[in-house]
Formats: C-alpha cells, sequence, structure tokens
C-alpha cells in the first residue's frame, strides 16, 4: 500500500491508496456539500442535485452518462449525506482514465430544466417509498428533533412540497455556492496508476474556477426530550435515540465506536443479550456517526408497540449501568476482535477502502492504512472507554418513537 | 487465471468445495443445510427458521451465551437464512480463526442442545421476525409474488405463519432438526486464505463421522392464482410481475440471464431507462433471475405513488413483451463489460465467493470458477439470446400488487 497525494492549482485535492495487488481500482469525489449547506427554501437541493449529476452535461445527454458507465462496467452510485456528496465508481484498472474523465465531466452538470422536471418526480417517488417504511423515515425526524435548529438536523430528503417548488436556478445558485475545486477531493483506492490520475485530473478538473465556500460552523445546542409520532400503517413500534459523542476529528472515537459494539452491536453486546436473544425486541442496536463538529450516538429499537415502553426503560437501565460500573476487560478484548474483523473484512474491496480514506480526508486531511487502525483500535483501554461515557453519557438525549401508538411512556 | 477449484466428498455425503485466494487475508465459509422451509410440515409452517433460531442457542460443551461469545471472540461475521432448500450457516474471518470457528458449526450441526428453556425466547424473535416484513412493504410484495408464482411448498416465504409458529413446540423443533440436518445434501464452500490439505483434514475430524439420514420428500401441491392485490394504505402501490425461465443448470441459463440483464443490468438497460429516467415513474425498478434446482423465475418490481402506479405497471409490462422482439448487439456488450468487473471484483470478497462455489455445487453437482462463467458470458451473442427469447417470450405473467388500489391487469396476465 502506498499513500499518495497532490493538489491542483485551483485547489481540488487528489488523494490516493494504491495497492498494486488490487483487482480494481475504486475512484470518488468526495464533495463537501450536504443537507446543513441548505436553507428552508431549498431543503432536499443537495440530494436533487446529486441525481442531476447523472441526467447530462454540456458534452453528454442523460442516456449517454448511463450508458458510458455501463460501457466502463463500472459499479457505481452517489449518496448525500448531512454532510457530504459523494459520487463513486469501481472498475477494473484499465478503465481507470475513462472513469476520472466520465466522473469529472458529471461533476458539472448541465442541470438542464426538461431532466430537472422529470427528476423532481423520482425524488418524490423516493420520499414517498421512505415515508411508506417507518423505520426509514424516522431518522431524520430523530435527528431534527436533537440538532434544534442546528443545521445537522436538516432533512436529507426534503420534503415533497420543498422539492416540488424548488426552481431550477436555485440549484445552479447552490451549485455555484458548493461546488468549488477546494471544497472537493478526488480519491482512488485499489490498483491506482497516481501518475496518470494526476496527468487525467488535470485535464478533466484542471479548468474548474475556485471560489470561496466556507461552511460556517455554529455550536450544536443539543436537545433533550422525548416525542411519539403516531404512524397508522406501522405494525413495529420504532425508537430512535440520538445522544452527544466524540466528533470526527476527536481521537476519542475508537474508544466510541469500541463502546457502541460492547453495549449494541447486533451480535453477543450487552443490549443483544437484554432484548434481541429474550425475544422482547425484534432489533436494537447503538451506533456511532461522526460529523465535522458534532458526534451522535444513536440508540435504534423495533419491537412490538406493547413493548415499547418496557424495553425503552431496559435500554436505559442498561446505560445508567455502563456509567456506573463501565465495560470490562473481556468484553473491550471481544469488541477488538469484532472491529478488527471488520476493518480487514471492509478493506479487502477497493470500494471498502475508499470511503474509510475519504472521510479521513475530508474529515482530518489525514491517511490511515488499515494497520494504523488496527492499532488505533487495539491502544483503546477499558479507562478510555468509560471516560468516554462519563462525558458523553448515553443516559442523556433526545428521544422519537415512531409507530401505531398514540403514546409511550418515556423512561425514567 | 483464477484458481482451480479443490472439491472432496467424504464417505457419509458431505461435500467439502473451496477456492483459494491468496491475495486475501480473510477466509469464509458457507455451509448449506437440506433444511429449507419446503420441508415445513403442514400446520407448522417456519418450523425451519425455528429450527435454524434454536439451532444458534447452545451447542456441544457450549451454552447459548458462549456460543456467540466464542463467535465474537474470533471476529467471525456471521449470519443465518432460511430459503425455499436450504438453511444457510454463513461467516467471515481472519485466515487463522478459521478451525476454531469451523469447530463451533460441527457442534451446532452435529450437537445442537436445541433447549427447552428457550424455546418461548426463539418463538418471539420469529413472530418479530413476521412482523418486522409488514414494515416493509416492498419485501413483502416480494414475498407474496414468489408465493403466488412457484408451486407450494417452492414459494412458501421462510419467515412462517403467526399461528403456526405459536403452535410450535420443542418436540417439532427437534423432530425437524433430525429429518433435515444430516451430511447428504450439506455443502461446505470455503473461499480466501486457507491451507487445502488442512482445511480437508479438519473438516474430516469435525464432521467425517456425522451420520447419513434418509432425507425427507417434497410434496407438490398447483399454483392457485395469477393477480392478487393486496389492501394497504400506503403513499406507494407496489408491484411485483413474475414470469418463468429456465434454473441455473439448465443449458439456456445463460441466455435467459443475458435478456434479463438487458432488461435490468446497470443504469442503460431498459426498465431503468423506460421506467424511471424517461418518465420518472418511480425511484425503484429491477428485474432478476431467481433459481431453484428444477425451475426458474423472473422477477419483476417496482414501486410507484398510487396515482401513477397503472402507468407504471403498463410500461413495466410492456417493456417484458418487447423483450420478444429481441436485443441489439450494443445491449449485450455492455451487459458483458459489466459482467466482466463484477467477476473479477467477486474475488475480493471471500464471503461472496464461499457462497457462490457452494450454490454451484448444489445446482451443478461442481463448481464453476471464475474463468469459465468468464467465458460463458464472453460466447452469449444477440442472435443466440434472441433465438432463446423467441422461444421462450415473457408471458403468462403473476402480478401481485400492495397499495391502496387493486390494478387493472390485461387479458394476457389474469
Amino acid at each position: 500500500m502506498k499513500f499518495r497525494n497532490h493538489t491542483l492549482k485551483n485547489g481540488l485535492h487528489l488523494v490516493a491508496e494504491c495497492n498494486d495487488e488490487a483487482h480494481s481500482t475504486a475512484l470518488g469525489f468526495f464533495v463537501e456539500a450536504g443537507a446543513r449547506d441548505e436553507t428552508d427554501a431549498v431543503a432536499g437541493v443537495s440530494h436533487f442535485l446529486e441525481h442531476m449529476a447523472f441526467k447530462g452535461t454540456p458534452t453528454r445527454s442523460a442516456d449517454e452518462v448511463n450508458r458510458r458507465f455501463d460501457e466502463l462496467g463500472a459499479h457505481y452510485n452517489a449518496g448525500t449525506s448531512e454532510e457530504n456528496t459523494v459520487y463513486y465508481a469501481a472498475v477494473l484498472p484499465e478503465h481507470q482514465d475513462a472513469a476520472v474523465e466520465l466522473l469529472a465531466d458529471i461533476m458539472r452538470p448541465s442541470l438542464r430544466e426538461d431532466d430537472f422536471d422529470t427528476e423532481k418526480q423520482v425524488i418524490v417517488e423516493e420520499i414517498h417509498m421512505y415515508d411508506d417504511q417507518p423505520p426509514f423515515g424516522a431518522d431524520e425526524k430523530a435527528r431534527a428533533a436533537y440538532f434544534g435548529s442546528h443545521p445537522l438536523g436538516r432533512s436529507v430528503l426534503g420534503t415533497v412540497n420543498s422539492v416540488t417548488e424548488l426552481p431550477v436556478d436555485a440549484m445552479h445558485e447552490y451549485f455555484r455556492r458548493r461546488y468549488s475545486p477546494g471544497n472537493i477531493v478526488l480519491i482512488a483506492c485499489g490498483k491506482v496508476d497516481f501518475d496518470a490520475l494526476v496527468a487525467l485530473a488535470e485535464q478533466s478538473c484542471g479548468h474548474w474556477k475556485p471560489f470561496d465556500c466556507r461552511r460556517t460552523a455554529e455550536p450544536a445546542t443539543l436537545q433533550a426530550g422525548f416525542q411519539a409520532i403516531r404512524k397508522e400503517i406501522a405494525t413495529q413500534q420504532y425508537a430512535l435515540s440520538l445522544s452527544a459523542a466524540p466528533a470526527a476529528d476527536n481521537p476519542d472515537r475508537y474508544a466510541a465506536k469500541l463502546l457502541a459494539t460492547v453495549l449494541g452491536d447486533d451480535s453477543g453486546s450487552r443490549l443483544y443479550w437484554e432484548l434481541v436473544d429474550t425475544g422482547l425486541a425484534e432489533h436494537v442496536s447503538l451506533g456511532h456517526s461522526e460529523y465535522a463538529d458534532a458526534g451522535v450516538m444513536t440508540t435504534y429499537l423495533s419491537c412490538e408497540p406493547d413493548a415499547a415502553a418496557a424495553n425503552l426503560q431496559r435500554i436505559l437501565d442498561v446505560y445508567r449501568r455502563a456509567e456506573s460500573d463501565g465495560v470490562t476487560t473481556a468484553e473491550l478484548k471481544q469488541a477488538k476482535s469484532k472491529l478488527s474483523s471488520r476493518i480487514v473484512l471492509s478493506g479487502e474491496r477497493p470500494r471498502g477502502r475508499l470511503f474509510a480514506v475519504g472521510s479521513d480526508w475530508v474529515y482530518r486531511r489525514q491517511y490511515c492504512s488499515i494497520e494504523d487502525d488496527l492499532a488505533a483500535v487495539a491502544g483503546v483501554t477499558a479507562e478510555e472507554v468509560s471516560a468516554v461515557l462519563a462525558k458523553y453519557p448515553l443516559s442523556r438525549g433526545a428521544t422519537l418513537t415512531i409507530g401505531p401508538l398514540d403514546d409511550v411512556a418515556a423512561p425514567k | 487465471m483464477t484458481e482451480p477449484i479443490l472439491s472432496h466428498t467424504f464417505p457419509n455425503g458431505l461435500v467439502l468445495v473451496a477456492e483459494p485466494t491468496l491475495s486475501l487475508q480473510s477466509v469464509a465459509f458457507t455451509f448449506v443445510v437440506p433444511a429449507g422451509c419446503v420441508y415445513d410440515p403442514p400446520n407448522r409452517s417456519g418450523l425451519g427458521g425455528f429450527t435454524c433460531e434454536m439451532a444458534l442457542r447452545g451447542a456441544g460443551s457450549r451454552d447459548s451465551r458462549q456460543f456467540i461469545i466464542e463467535l465474537d471472540n474470533l471476529g467471525v461475521e456471521h449470519h443465518e437464512s432460511v430459503t425455499a432448500a436450504h438453511t444457510g450457516f454463513s461467516g467471515a474471518m481472519l485466515s487463522k480463526n478459521l478451525p476454531a470457528a469451523l469447530e463451533l458449526y460441527a457442534d451446532l450441526l452435529q450437537r445442537p442442545h436445541l433447549p427447552e428453556n428457550q424455546l418461548e425466547a426463539a418463538r418471539l424473535v420469529m413472530l418479530q421476525e413476521l412482523r418486522a416484513v409488514e414494515d416493509e412493504p416492498a419485501q413483502k410484495v416480494m414475498l407474496e409474488l414468489r408465493r403466488g408464482h412457484y408451486p407450494d411448498p417452492w414459494g412458501r416465504p421462510p419467515q412462517g405463519e403467526q399461528e403456526a409458529l405459536e403452535e410450535i413446540t420443542i418436540e417439532d423443533v427437534r423432530s425437524q432438526f433430525d429429518r433435515s440436518y444430516h451430511p447428504g445434501g450439506t455443502i461446505i464452500g470455503v473461499a480466501g486464505r486457507f491451507d487445502w490439505r488442512q482445511l480437508k483434514d479438519t473438516v474430516g475430524r469435525l464432521l467425517g463421522d456425522w451420520e447419513p439420514r434418509e432425507g425427507a420428500p417434497v410434496v407438490e401441491k398447483p399454483r392457485t392464482r395469477r393477480y392478487r392485490h393486496l389492501d394497504y394504505k400506503s403513499n406507494q402501490t407496489q408491484i411485483g410481475i413474475a414470469y418463468r425461465s429456465v434454473p441455473y443448470r439448465d443449458e439456456n441459463y445463460f441466455q435467459a440471464w443475458g435478456a434479463v440483464g438487458v432488461l435490468s443490468g446497470g443504469s442503460s438497460a431498459r426498465l431503468f431507462t423506460e421506467v424511471r429516467e424517461r418518465r420518472g415513474l418511480c425511484y425503484s425498478v429491477y428485474a432478476a433471475c431467481h433459481t431453484l434446482r428444477d425451475r426458474g423465475a423472473v422477477f419483476c418490481y417496482a414501486g410507484a405513488s398510487a396515482d401513477r402506479a397503472q402507468e407504471t405497471l403498463d410500461v413495466t409490462v410492456g417493456e417484458l413483451a418487447r423483450l420478444a422482439d429481441g436485443i441489439e448487439n450494443d445491449e449485450l456488450d455492455r451487459l458483458k463489460a459489466r459482467m466482466k468487473s463484477a467477476l473479477i471484483m467477486q474475488q475480493e470478497s471471500s464471503a461472496a465467493r464461499s457462497g457462490a462455489i457452494a450454490r454451484d455445487w448444489y445446482h451443478l453437482g461442481r463448481a464453476r470458477t471464475l474463468d469459465e462463467v468468464g467465458r460463458l458470458v464472453d460466447a452469449l451473442t444477440h442472435q443466440s439470446i434472441n433465438a432463446y427469447l423467441t422461444d421462450h417470450p415473457p408471458g403468462d405473467f403473476t402480478v401481485v400488487t400492495l397499495g391502496p388500489h387493486k390494478l387493472e391487469v390485461s387479458g394476457e396476465i389474469s
């Protein structure tokens, strides 16, 4: 594995982990643009723009974009989150140049009005689809409850109304605000010819004009509380609880991930034994996610409606016990074994490495090899895990439940 | 060139099939045991899944908790699934932990506790899984489509039915285990980094004495209906469409696969282009080949807002019918490019390969290397696929919809 990086004159970063043994090449443009960069008037524009990138450029129609990806045998997709939009493709190494050229081309989309109007309908379908699946729609509502008016509480999808009413000019304007080359990183993993990557990026992206697109970070005032939303068609009751956790730039994030594994992994964790093994809940998990200026621990529960209140109480009791007694050495050792295994398994695919290398660079301007990550996991002590728990108590946060019940008793 | 595939059949009928990939640090195994839901007795639907859930609750010298803790200590990413024909147990891990992990599964297969004091917990788990499907309308419509398309028991949902799950006793679980967990018909696929000689010896030592038993027969009933609508107060109507195809072991399988790839492989494929890109009717639309050992089907899915569901159904069925008019060479070329990279990228996943070679063995009695699959794909031409489509035009559709309104289905369908 060899780490290489380079910055073009216009500010576009190129970062690569080159592995000569790999069978494929994964490439991705990571753009710092997401729901947090929006206002109410353009809610959902980041995600809508991600769709529009595939709808044509000055030199390609939408059909030509799709056909070209398929001709290259590319396995590709894009995704939008609160903070980033990522466009990626995995190809055979022989197609590296062509894939970079194509991805670079769609990073300067035409945003034609007729395509825009057709794609609006697809986005509305996507919103309706998630709304029909209570476990999916709930996460955005829970984030809104927890972050309150902080931009991280904004919806990625937007609403049927905000998307339907969005004028194409507002998308052009948003693009001009966020898609500056200095706000974009091109990541490459697997079998990468780095010199060719630099040459092709110069040719395809070197002419992109830089502009100012600083993101203002404001401290989040996190909300606690308990809220129940009735969803008539739901069969199960769902609950999401969000609480504070180490942010992306905080070295405690490894301890936080191990803590989440000990308490809420989907196999063999404390919550698993308490709620899943016993059949009291269909699913329960605890996960750590990181943002630029905040971290979040998310507890997810799905169970029969009548069992929801008692299960939420059991979860809170598990958290309180952990807060007072910490975690055991045996639990920590087991969590390290699981996490290390996952790091190695996901790292065997260049596609898996792409996201690890990408988030290391986007959030920390740092490269970490698989060995670095394994060493960081191995080095965490039980005291460090307890310290994280003391600083970021899981028993304090915002809970949202959604399901057939009008109300659910909040745990005490 | 990919590595050759190694295999060994033990005297009790157990098959070990393995593909080394030395560029990986990991290894993965997939056990397919002939304990699928087609063997659920009458009035005991879901028993196969229930038995799988119980089998994980302690085996050999370890109780339920120790068993899972040991798997977690070894860092085994494990997964269980029940299909029509099989119960599958799979795991991926660092290479050095394979022998210890196999030891755990050898206990599970031969010495499970099936503890009576955990029967109620397992029942609750099964009932929760059944309820969860109700909140996943896209999954639900496809389960119902399979049930409507294949003759019973081949189309059964593995989750079972509530009444049956509530009746299951510990004797049911134990006799189901005795009937369906046996070495004849069990296949172990292993892929990634391992030493073949050591692996073969380990499996022989752990499972060579597993006692063979007679497999249970499957009794088929004729299929009943072609169009079924399920009322559901949702925004979208979920649409499932099925038609007959050939199974994996049929000499024409890759022709059928190629035709479906033109419909649904990649975003320049016909369904995505016509239903989503040109008309904006839905977010998700696809078609895929599904295979049982003796029969195959194509299952299509689309989900669209209720007021546009009729148009979505009509356009989708129109595309299925248009397939019979033939495909173009450039459509096949794009499909081949996608398949070439998919095959090469499959080598990057030990878990994917271990499952693929185990399933190959079930269907063919041998496993295909990725090179062999590549040659079969290369040999396809648009003429060969069109000849297949002339003989096997999509038609005689089974349709299931789930949403606020029933749809109009044309004469050909109903």
